[in-house]
């Protein structure tokens, strides 16, 4: 078993729009970016888990071979830079993605 | 055909610096144009609201002067996208006299295009009325006109449409309002009758400076090179190199779809895209395809002011204050709700926020805690400013004071860094509109002005 953290080369949160959060996991290697797409653990019931989150609030779960990556956009609670919005930019809300174990 | 149309791409951001060495090398090839985008909703509503920028005078005159200086001799088109931050009147304005200050200082003259992106409440309103106006995403309430009433700046992104419009006028620079990030870019190919598809997906990389490159960053320069049927960019500073992998992991960035992207009146398909290296550090991309929908929809932006700001921030080292912070931050919200019955509840709000503890993700925290510090910040949102101020000095002092079970230090509970403490920070905005309007022609007015020598 191998962290994301350790296979991916890129792993970084964003906001797409004031209303989305974007989560992209890019890799160097298609081997690593295999390893991970046909091990299931990239799905929408993880990122729910994860984010403590309802299926509905994510919104695209695509992987883009070309790329070698994988996007995630979810819902934000909170839209960008208003009340109660902890990050504006929406760039730290990667963390959590980075403990799931790859086998 | 034959041809190829060079863009210049200054930086990511007008006003967030470059190495002119970097311009200088763009500027011995052939540039068909120099763009260069100012906007970006990144930073939150409060641009678009206060109507300010999020750059500096100093620096966007800094970044301007190269451009202008260079690119007004040669005849070289200067487009700026999503003037002054967050591209509405006051922005544009601001752009305005700045670059009409470098022009006068250095006796330059130029016909300038000034393409506004401003929108009146009652033409939402009426667009509103006749079911016009959709949400962007799910989680987007539907727009009332009440809503729409209270939202004091009103954009929407332009197409390339308005500034082809401004280059077939032969406009020496074009300041638009917001602008569809990659609209600016795509203009300039089109208006040499390059493919659309190509035009915009470079303009999506360019928009971003060099942060398609490696090492990546939005500070310096990036070519962008259309051909017949593929387009390549290449960085223009030895410091930094395109590789397939870094420009096809742009294509990535920010959006909510990995392949495909939706502009006003376009909507790009990037899945079949080759990335290939034609020669060192240069990138070469075919296959981005382009369709046009038959509703032709331009996205909205508003913000509208929903309260006043005054916070504090304090450092916290005692062991057993740390052991039970929330729910002693939770005993001091109450007290000093209790100190106020005169003061309707629903008029303000005291929120925590404790760095090293769940500052970021807040409620979606799983980590447990384990520092022996934290930053604890802590704000009242209020109805007006002056009940900012009140609440939270009555927090400060009620935070700061609280005598919680087994404590020791009983001077003091909170290291604040500064005095004075109590930081107020005026007005707080959301994103009220962020909605689709559809539309049937170009909504946009150009405005040609002379730039003085």
């Amino acid at each position: 078993m191998t962290s994301l953290f350790e296979l991916a080369k890129v792993l970084r949160s964003k906001n797409s729009g004031p209303f989305e959060l974007t989560l992209d996991i890019l890799f160097d290697s298609k081997e690593n970016y295999d390893r991970v797409k046909y091990s299931g653990k990239i799905s929408v019931e993880t990122i729910c888990k994860l984010y403590n989150i309802t299926e509905d609030q994510v919104h695209h779960l695509v992987f883009f071979d070309q790329a070698l990556g994988v996007k995630i956009t979810i819902a934000r609670k909170t839209s960008s830079g208003t009340v109660g919005d902890r990050d504006v930019y929406g760039a730290q809300q990667h963390a959590p993605l980075m403990k799931i174990m790859i086998e | 055909m034959n041809k190829e149309i060079r863009i210049l791409s200054p930086c990511g951001i007008l006003g967030y610096g470059y190495p002119a060495s970097s311009f200088l090398r763009g500027m011995e090839e052939e540039i068909h144009g120099i763009v260069v985008d100012a906007g970006s909703t990144d930073a939150g509503p409060h641009k678009l609201g206060a109507g300010v920028s999020i750059v500096s005078r100093r620096a966007t005159k800094k970044d301007l002067e190269i451009i202008l200086k260079n690119g007004v001799p040669r005849n070289i088109p200067i487009i700026i996208g999503s003037a002054g931050g967050a591209g509405a009147r006051p922005h544009v304005e601001w752009t305005l006299d700045i670059v009409n200050e470098i022009l006068a200082e250095n006796g330059l003259q130029a016909k300038i295009a000034v393409i506004w992106a401003d929108f009146t409440q009652e033409e939402i309103i009426e667009a509103n009325n006749q079911g016009k106006i959709k949400p962007l995403s799910a989680n987007i309430p539907s727009l009332s006109n009440e809503m729409i009433q209270e939202t004091g700046s009103i954009v929407a992104q332009m197409g390339h449409e308005p500034i082809l419009e401004a280059l077939h006028n032969d406009s020496d620079i074009i300041i638009c309002g917001r602008a569809y990030d990659p609209s600016p870019f795509a203009a300039i190919g089109i208006y040499h009758g390059m493919d659309e598809a190509l035009s915009y997906h470079l303009g999506k990389i360019l928009e971003c400076g060099a942060l398609c490159a490696v090492p990546g960053t939005t500070k310096d320069c990036i070519l962008g090179t259309i051909k017949e049927d593929s387009f390549t960019v290449k960085s223009l500073n030895p410091a930094r190199k395109c590789t397939p992998m870094t420009v096809a992991a742009h294509t990535f960035y920010e959006k909510e779809h990995p392949y495909l992207l939706h502009g006003p009146g376009i909507e790009l398909d990037l899945s079949q895209c080759e990335f290939t290296e034609i020669e060192d550090g240069v990138v070469q991309v075919t296959k981005s395809k382009l369709t046009k929908p038959e509703q032709m929809f331009i996205k909205l932006e508003g913000a509208r002011r929903v309260a006043y700001r005054t916070f504090v921030i304090a450092g916290v080292r005692d062991p057993i204050l740390l052991e039970n912070i929330e729910e002693i931050q939770q005993a001091v919200k109450e007290q000093v709700t209790e100190y106020y019955p005169e003061i309707d509840t629903e008029d303000y709000e005291i929120h925590f926020y404790n760095y090293g503890m769940n500052a970021v993700l807040g409620e979606m925290e799983t980590e447990p805690f384990r520092g022996h510090e934290i930053g604890a910040l802590f704000e009242v949102i209020a109805k007006t400013q002056e009940l900012a101020n009140t609440i939270c000095a009555t927090v400060r002092s009620t935070f700061l004071h609280y005598g919680y079970d087994k404590r020791k230090s009983t001077a003091g509970n909170l290291a604040f860094p500064f005095a004075p403490s109590d930081i107020e920070f005026g007005a707080v905005y959301e994103f009220s509109i962020y909605h689709l309007m559809e539309i049937t022609e170009n909504p946009f007015r150009i405005e040609y002005v002379q730039g003085e020598m």
